[in-house]
């Protein structure tokens, strides 16, 4: 931006470097600082307070022979590729529906958004009530007359992660729509012009050249909603609370638990690093398109 | 963004496309409408007509009993104070985070886009990355950092936490909007000898007012929200309602009242509901600016 006299360059920036300090300290001091620090009190036998006695990976090794850290593990894993399925298909579906010039999209989009404005907790809470077995939904369809009609996700162990599914999708599909909308919309009319003539079936189209034309919302979009899957942690807390027994445990809560609750900070920081490292594999496509293309250009 | 300029077809008639797409979006609508309208009617009824057992009957005799009493009396385990402490909390804690956040992330971007500085890039990709960093790694050693600071379980301590997970989004929305604003105008105040802060405040600011509020809605709904650093940070007599929400629906003790529970469930969530549907285009700018970068 300095275009003029270089002399003043140092002395005039030092107002905007002051300006920055906060974001410098924040950068530095908490992200990378504390982020550092973890990693390294991950490798300590921490208990009720971190001591610097290095224990090497003892506490890696503890996380995963302990079996509610390995359910936690499988149960965010089928969440996040349900999740991420389900959302992707109906919220581009949605999107494509919005885009093909409807009336009342306005409506139709807040619609679909607004749960996405509500936090986990009011989410879980409401979910609980749908999907409670004696008196939700499962009962009104028994006496509506459907006396056999089962769907009970909440209190069987295997189901349970469903009823986390159905909750956390209400809540963040309209997003991933939004963001899918985004992208349609910055697609050239020209486009659409030119597979008309061409005679292609719109659902060819979207399939064959949106698709692919959209790569770079998908991907900056699959980056988002997987580091948010990784953080769950309200949303069961308000629904489940990890019940029944460990069938709805997740990491985030895990690290919560053994921080605040068992006073075994070690377990709490190994399991958090554990995260960080998930959530570095997933920023890879999002790296590699944000600073890959630029080298080509 | 989603505001090009289209109109309707000409003549276009409904046809079996059209009349499944509108079908579709109309299941979906309902679908997506189906629990506020579970939440709304549960919360009118009286415990006896909710044991019938039928979540989608309307009330038959509409009663606000369940909402004063989630706002009164409710009761969180230890306390039966109902939720009013929790909104007041949320109230004291939102307003101070939302303007510090903005004040500070306000000032960055336009750092990082008009006083581009050696390293100020670096920075600004450290704090975009650290967006990504799960909560769960940080809040360890946010204690220890917290507490020597002096501020850890106090409402201080809440507004700082939220200070810093709101800069990296705050900066980005921020530094891209700067950064689209004529380039012109910047260095003709340049020319007549504005200084950092006196272009910031004459210039940036006065025409920076709709990212402004993009920026408010973001933080007011997002610190609304917030679960976690409430639980950790704020301190048991500070903890925002959505922590005493939790409370109430999940202390197992006596009778489930499901008409009071929806109740607080409405409360809780009608602040960041209603700033939503008052400024669903702004909203939609908010969460769209995080994935849609300049």
């Amino acid at each position: 931006m300095a275009t003029d006299a270089r002399p003043n360059t140092l002395f005039r920036n030092l107002n905007a470097k002051l300006a920055a300090l906060p974001m410098i300290l924040c950068t530095m001091l908490i992200f990378v600082g504390c982020s550092l620090w973890t990693i390294i009190y991950s490798f300590t036998s921490s208990k009720a307070l971190p001591v610097e006695k290095f224990v090497g990976f003892a506490q890696y090794e503890r996380l995963f022979n302990t079996s509610r850290w390995v359910q936690s593990v499988e149960n965010i894993m089928i969440y996040g590729i349900v999740a991420l399925i389900f959302s992707f298909v109906v919220g581009f579906i949605l999107a494509a529906f919005l885009d093909q010039k409807i009336r009342f999209e306005n409506t139709f989009r807040t619609i679909f958004l607004y749960p996405f404005a509500l936090s986990f907790i009011v989410t879980g809470v409401v979910w609980q009530w749908i999907l409670d077995p004696s008196l939700g939904l499962q009962e009104t369809m028994r006496n509506l007359g459907w006396e056999n009609f089962t769907f009970d996700l909440i209190s069987g162990k295997d189901t349970v992660i469903y009823a986390l599914l159905m909750a956390g999708l209400w809540q963040g599909t309209g997003f991933v729509m939004v963001l899918m909308l985004a992208g349609l919309r910055g697609i050239d009319d020209d486009i659409w012009k030119a597979v008309r003539i061409e005679g292609i079936p719109k659902w060819k189209t979207y399939i064959v050249v949106v698709i692919p034309m959209m790569r770079g919302v998908l991907i900056t979009t699959l980056v988002i909603v997987s580091a948010g899957i990784v953080k769950l942690y309200d949303l069961v807390v308000a629904l489940t609370n990890g019940g029944p027994g460990l069938s709805s445990e997740v990491p985030a809560k895990y690290v919560y638990d053994f921080m605040f609750s068992r006073a075994n900070i070690g377990q709490g920081l190994a399991a958090s690093t554990v995260m960080l490292a998930t959530v570095f594999i997933i920023l890879i496509p999002w790296i590699y398109l944000e600073y890959g293309n630029k080298g080509k250009k | 963004m989603m505001n090009e300029p289209y109109g309707p077809r000409p003549g276009k008639i409904l046809n079996p496309t059209r009349i499944m797409v509108y079908g579709v979006l109309i299941v979906a609508a309902i679908y997506y409408l189906l629990p506020l309208y579970i939440m709304i009617t549960t919360s009118m009824k009286g415990l006896p007509e909710i044991r019938m057992g039928n979540i989608f009957a309307l009330p038959v005799e509409v009663t606000f009993a369940p909402w004063a009493k989630a706002w009164d009396s409710a009761c969180t385990g230890l306390y039966c104070e109902g939720l009013k402490t929790g909104f007041w909390n949320s109230v004291i804690i939102t307003i101070p985070s939302v303007i510090v956040s903005i004040a500070i992330a306000s000032v960055n971007g336009y750092a990082l886009s008009n006083w581009k500085f050696k390293g100020s890039e670096v920075f600004f990709t450290i704090l975009i990355f650290g967006s990504f960093i799960p909560f769960q790694v940080m809040l360890y050693p946010l204690v220890i950092v917290t507490r020597e600071l002096g501020i850890f379980g106090s409402l201080w301590g809440i507004i700082f936490i939220h200070t810093i997970f709101g800069m990296p989004i705050l900066t980005l929305l921020f530094r891209n909007y700067f950064a689209s604003l004529p380039e012109e105008l910047f260095k003709a105040a340049r020319v007549d000898g504005a200084g950092f802060w006196g272009i910031f405040f004459k210039i940036m600011v006065p025409m920076s007012v709709p990212i402004f509020v993009v920026a408010v809605i973001l933080q007011i709904t997002g610190i609304w929200n917030d679960f976690l650093f409430g639980v950790v940070f704020a301190g048991t007599e500070n903890f925002p309602m959505t922590v005493q929400l939790n409370n109430i629906v999940n202390s197992k003790q006596g009778v489930t009242e499901y008409n009071v529970n929806m109740a607080a469930t409405i409360l809780t969530g009608a602040v960041p509901l209603i700033v939503y549907f008052l400024s669903g285009k702004y909203f939609v700018r908010g969460i769209a600016a995080g994935a849609v970068k300049g």
